[in-house]
């Protein structure tokens, strides 16, 4: 059964290493859904979150061949029960009459306007993944002029966080 | 101490214990090289002929020795031509430390000339690799390089060395370098294993060369005489057990021996050892494991569950762990399995009739060698043979291109072994198809004064690929007939080696009693028949019922 799941990764901040990780994913057959990269509180090193579908055989395989990279420092799993996740998205509508049911849209999603003319309105919402798909279902009957997606960033919940550079 | 990139790297391979280095000097290089000029009493370079073959000296080096194997090439070509040797070992697992030059650091990304991204390109075949930017990380980087192509799984690491590294300088302090080994979480369920050995009338135990590569010899044999259970072994495990134990049934697989198929698809329960379940090996992996518990050992938690899903697993250092069960197995004994695998080995003897066969001419050559001679292969039908006929009684023997099956690994891996080995009489069995792809390397065996014999199993056609024409595409034979022309003897006295040809046993007895203390290599050429087949075969994806005996 093949379902989604969420890799949260510690690795080191130098060149190269996201194309090593990338690379994992290619070389394997495994797809990338998304991934999302940046520097951690310490500058050595930076936090990925990585998103795919699979089945559990391909979950642990991909834990299992990232743990072997050199520049790995920590390979979590994150789900919903131990985890909150979310995207983010910046998303162009058309908007060249009223604009009163696109702005009730955006305030339904807790986004906000980021910018605007007469014929559009740029708007960012920060939601789970599936919210956002839902949004831009909606969005499509305004007509979209361009999306701009960060794909997901993850956290775990609690003190005892096993992805967090301290654990190092 | 103030010393310049080039020299760091040279004192910090003397540091590491490196003897021996293989490799090719170029224009980005050419710092380096000064350096190994004058250190030459230091650390002994080997020239070869292509960088390909130097990569494959290092990987042959390192099989034999047991120690990290080196190459050197230059930037670009000298680069992308060790590609395929890189390959090599990290399919194999061999612990290999390729360091390339590249273009000055503020030429790089500017498609300057010779450069390539070496670090990009072999990215998916290294176990890691680094970009030295900065001569202070380059001590550094160089032991922390050693410690991960020789821990854990073993493999290939590169490292790319920009001129203008080579010329910087700094202050040179060794310190001790830690490398953090990742902590993988694995439970080892060591009850279920241990019940199941103890609930298992018929074991069979799977060796490969995980076991050699952690020094577990001893522990399979112990472990095969308390359990009285027989061993199969993978192509690259075949030299961890003395091809004279009796429980041994040698290689199993898609051209394993017959006994070795049969025992492991009657057997109850596999214990896996240091294997990763190649699709070589196993065939149909859920007919495979469908009558069988399976126990796997591996320090690769990777490798654990990729192939055979159904398992009870053991992951770390192989000789650790069979350490640690060891003790708790009690003495064991299955008379009537024994009895059985008494009867399936009958199947793979033969006769020796005397007539010039693969089969033949090989343990005619044996009949010359030590229990010590380091044995090499290509890639083929005469490699099969070699593995299936050859009588290894020495861990660390055999140089063979297991994963990636690289045609013309040969001759390259055997001027490593044989310098790895003194410079003893080393032996490589070839044919003409895998010689023809890096014969050049016949100049470094010259140049080293190398006593290898070249024994050419030469059929005129690409032995192994007609063979499945053969059998699988009607017997359309599609570019695998040579009608070459090529004087084997007369190419290895143009390359100053000496050249024979034999057609009978008894003409390849005396050419190799007559070349005692040989300081040459020396090419037999061996006419075979263009059909002889390498059997038993068990088709791609089958299982023992499909196995073809004739």
């Amino acid at each position: 059964m093949d379902n989604k799941f969420i890799v949260g990764l510690i690795v080191s901040n130098h060149f190269g290493v996201l194309n090593r990780v990338a690379g994992l994913y290619s070389k394997r057959n495994y797809n990338i859904d998304s991934l999302a990269v940046g520097e951690t509180e310490n500058p050595e090193y930076s936090r990925m979150t990585i998103v795919s579908t699979g089945d559990k055989y391909m979950e642990e395989q991909v834990v299992r061949q990232l743990q072997k990279l050199h520049d790995v420092k920590l390979v979590v799993v994150l789900d919903e029960q131990n985890s909150v996740s979310v995207e983010h998205m910046l998303i162009k509508l058309k908007a060249n009459g009223d604009r009163t049911e696109i702005s009730e849209l955006i305030n339904t999603y807790g986004g906000k306007v980021m910018d605007f003319s007469n014929e559009y309105i740029t708007s960012e919402i920060t939601a789970s993944s599936e919210k956002i798909d839902e949004f831009i279902e909606k969005a499509k009957l305004f007509g979209i002029l361009e999306v701009c997606r960060s794909g997901s960033i993850s956290m775990v919940h609690g003190t005892e966080n096993m992805l967090s550079i301290n654990n190092l | 101490m103030l010393l310049n990139g080039a020299q760091i790297l040279v004192e910090s391979l003397v540091e590491q214990g490196v003897e021996t280095v293989f490799g090719y000097p170029g224009g980005s290089v050419l710092d380096i090289y000064d350096q190994l000029y004058k250190n030459s009493h230091r650390i002994n370079h080997v020239i070869s002929a292509h960088e390909q073959g130097a990569a494959h000296a290092a990987d042959g080096y390192a099989r034999v020795s047991g120690r990290t194997g080196v190459v050197i090439a230059t930037s670009g070509p000298g680069a992308t031509n060790l590609v395929t040797g890189i390959a090599n070992a990290y399919l194999d697992s061999v612990p290999m430390v390729a360091i390339t030059g590249n273009v000055a650091s503020h030429l790089l990304g500017k498609d300057s000339f010779q450069e390539v991204d070496i670090v990009g390109i072999t990215q998916p075949i290294v176990k890691h690799s680094y970009l030295v930017k900065d001569v202070k990380k380059l001590s550094q980087t160089i032991k922390e390089a050693f410690i991960i192509a020789s821990t854990g799984r073993k493999g290939p690491v590169l490292i790319d060395i920009p001129k203008s590294v080579q010329k910087d300088v700094c202050e040179y302090i060794s310190k001790p370098v830690t490398v953090k080994q990742h902590n993988v979480a694995f439970d080892n369920d060591f009850d279920a294993a241990l019940q199941a050995i103890k609930q298992s009338k018929k074991p069979y135990i799977y060796c490969g060369g995980g076991v050699i590569a952690a020094e577990a010899e001893a522990e399979v044999l112990e472990l095969s005489k308390k359990l009285s259970a027989p061993i199969g072994l993978s192509m690259m495990g075949l030299t961890a057990i003395p091809a004279d134990y009796e429980l041994n049934l040698g290689m199993c697989g898609m051209h394993g021996k017959y006994a070795s198929s049969v025992a492991q698809s009657e057997a109850d329960l596999v214990i896996a050892v240091g294997v990763r379940f190649s699709d070589r090996a196993t065939g149909n992996v859920d007919k495979y494991s469908e009558k069988c518990t399976i126990i796997h050992i591996d320090v690769d938690a990777a490798e654990i569950g990729k192939n055979i899903r159904k398992k009870i697993g053991l992951c770390g250092d192989v000789k650790e762990i069979l350490n640690f069960i060891l003790p708790s197995i009690s003495s064991f004994k299955n008379e009537e399995w024994l009895a059985r695998i008494e009867e399936n080995k009958k199947a793979d003897k033969t006769e020796n009739d005397g007539s010039f066969t693969p089969r033949n001419i090989i343990s005619t050559v044996q009949s010359f060698c030590d229990n010590d001679t380091v044995i090499a292969t290509d890639v083929g039908q005469h490699q099969m043979w070699t593995v299936q006929y050859y009588q290894f009684k020495k861990s660390r023997t055999l140089l063979t291109s297991g994963g990636l099956g690289t045609m013309g690994y040969g001759l390259g891996a055997s001027i490593g072994g044989c310098i790895a080995n003194n410079k003893k009489t080393t032996v490589l069995f070839t044919s003409d198809g895998s010689f023809g792809m890096n014969l050049n390397e016949l100049a470094t065996a010259v140049s080293q004064k190398l006593p290898i014999f070249v024994i050419i199993l030469n059929n005129g056609v690409l032995g192994m690929v007609r063979q499945w024409q053969n059998a699988f595409y009607e017997e359309r034979y599609s570019q695998t007939t040579l009608n070459r022309q090529t004087d084997f003897p007369m190419l290895a006295k143009a390359f100053g080696g000496n050249g024979y040809s034999a057609t009978t046993l008894e003409e390849l007895s005396d050419i190799l009693r007559n070349s005692n203390n040989l300081c040459a290599p020396c090419i037999i050429d061996c006419k075979i028949d263009m059909d002889e087949k390498v059997l038993p075969m068990i088709p791609p994806g089958g299982c023992i019922n499909d196995i073809i005996l004739e």
